[in-house]
């Protein structure tokens, strides 16, 4: 893919040099990727990050395409948010990164782009990360009374609860799950799961070679 | 009773049709008035337009959608897609069912007039099929609805709908509607 992209690396140089040098107190680390510039920024500093990066004349990243979350159970701060932008001007996109932990709250952006409202939503829903001065701090996507948070690492798959229809008391009732059968993989041969794909006599061209 | 010998059973068009249905006419002609079995006559009134409540939640919407567009054209058996569970029959539960969507489907099943069948149509719907597994999906809408018709598929052809759609048809003309 950074082969693809390899035609705008200088523009990507450029953007890393003017962020490093306009944000060199509010940025942790920069790293030029996928053909594209992923920034990661100081938790209590991503509005000043967003706010340059929308409207500094060499960025002018004025949409916000995604909001999304990331997590990484072994570190401490286990959550990343992640930020997508597009700059139409510059036809450029950018990443930027945020890391986090359960109980620290990140400032919500929906100050500056109205189309974080529903993406912060859906991460304080799906992450259980919270957003400081959200409008509407309401989960998005889950069951009306849901508990946990779904795509965290130590979510179960099944989840805790499940729904049935009760005869007697006529109405959908909320149950604990049983499963007739546990959740099983047999799919070895995925090409996902890495297959070997060695046949037999492969050794002995590579011993020639 | 000359003309009612048939028992139910649909002819085919045909001379044994057009036998039959002279037998009729003619009968009608001749004496004012045609006997024929109340429950059979319902059952084949009701088979004749069974109106789905329109509930597509995923994918198999859309090949719900083909059965009913102008290729397959479900309007061929009477099935006019309605927006309201009030004048609706049958309803062809189409995609995955979500844990936050079951009490939604089970009060538009409720507030359907009697008589009522449930269509389940494709994998998910039948018994959760690729989210069986998953948190928030009810691992088969029988869990909510009694269903009539399991359609098998992911998703079912329009053409393995309308199967679905005939089985039904023929489950009402065996059980009858008044009985039920």
């Amino acid at each position: 893919m950074s082969e693809l992209l390899s035609d705008n690396s200088a523009a990507l140089k450029d953007l890393k040099d003017l962020v490093v040098s306009q944000l060199a107190n509010e940025i942790l680390e920069t790293e030029i990727r996928y053909g594209e510039l992923t920034v990661i920024a100081k938790r209590d500093d991503i509005l000043k990050v967003l706010t340059f990066l929308r409207d500094d004349t060499g960025c002018l990243f004025k949409q916000l395409i995604d909001v999304c979350g990331a997590d990484y159970p072994e570190r401490a701060e286990r959550f990343d948010v992640v930020y997508h932008m597009l700059s139409l001007k510059h036809n450029l996109r950018i990443r930027v990164k945020v890391r986090t932990d359960e109980e620290s709250p990140v400032p919500s952006c929906v100050s500056l782009f109205s189309a974080a409202d529903w993406f912060e939503r859906e991460t304080w829903d799906m992450y259980g990360i919270f957003f400081a001065g959200h409008p509407d701090p309401r989960r998005l996507l889950t069951d009306y009374g849901f508990e946990g948070h779904p795509l965290r690492k130590d979510f179960p798959l099944t989840g805790y609860v499940e729904v049935r229809y009760d005869d007697e008391q006529k109405r959908v009732v909320y149950e604990p799950v049983k499963l007739v059968q546990d959740f099983r993989n047999f799919d070895f041969e995925s090409p996902w799961e890495g297959i070997q794909n060695v046949l037999p006599g492969d050794e002995k061209a590579e011993g020639k070679a | 009773m000359g003309v009612s010998t048939n028992t139910g059973a649909s002819l085919a068009p045909g001379t044994d049709q057009d036998t039959l249905l002279k037998g009729v006419f003619d009968e009608m002609n001749d004496k004012g008035f045609v006997l024929a079995n109340l429950d059979k006559l319902a059952s084949w009134a009701s088979t004749g337009s069974m109106w789905p409540m329109t509930f597509g939640l995923a994918c198999c919407a859309v090949e719900m959608m083909h059965s009913a567009a102008s290729r397959y054209d479900l309007d061929r058996y009477g099935l006019v897609f309605r927006p309201s569970p009030r004048q609706s029959d049958v309803m062809i539960v189409a995609g995955t069912l979500t844990n936050k969507m079951a009490p939604a489907l089970r009060k538009v099943y409720d507030q359907m007039a009697e008589p009522r069948w449930v269509i389940s149509m494709g994998s998910c719907a039948n018994g959760g099929g690729y989210y069986h597994y998953s948190y928030s999906v009810v691992r088969g809408c029988d869990r909510v609805v009694p269903v009539d018709v399991y359609v098998p598929g992911c998703p079912p052809t329009a053409e393995a709908l309308i199967y679905g759609v005939m089985q039904l048809q023929k489950k009402i003309r065996r059980t009858g509607v008044l009985t039920r």
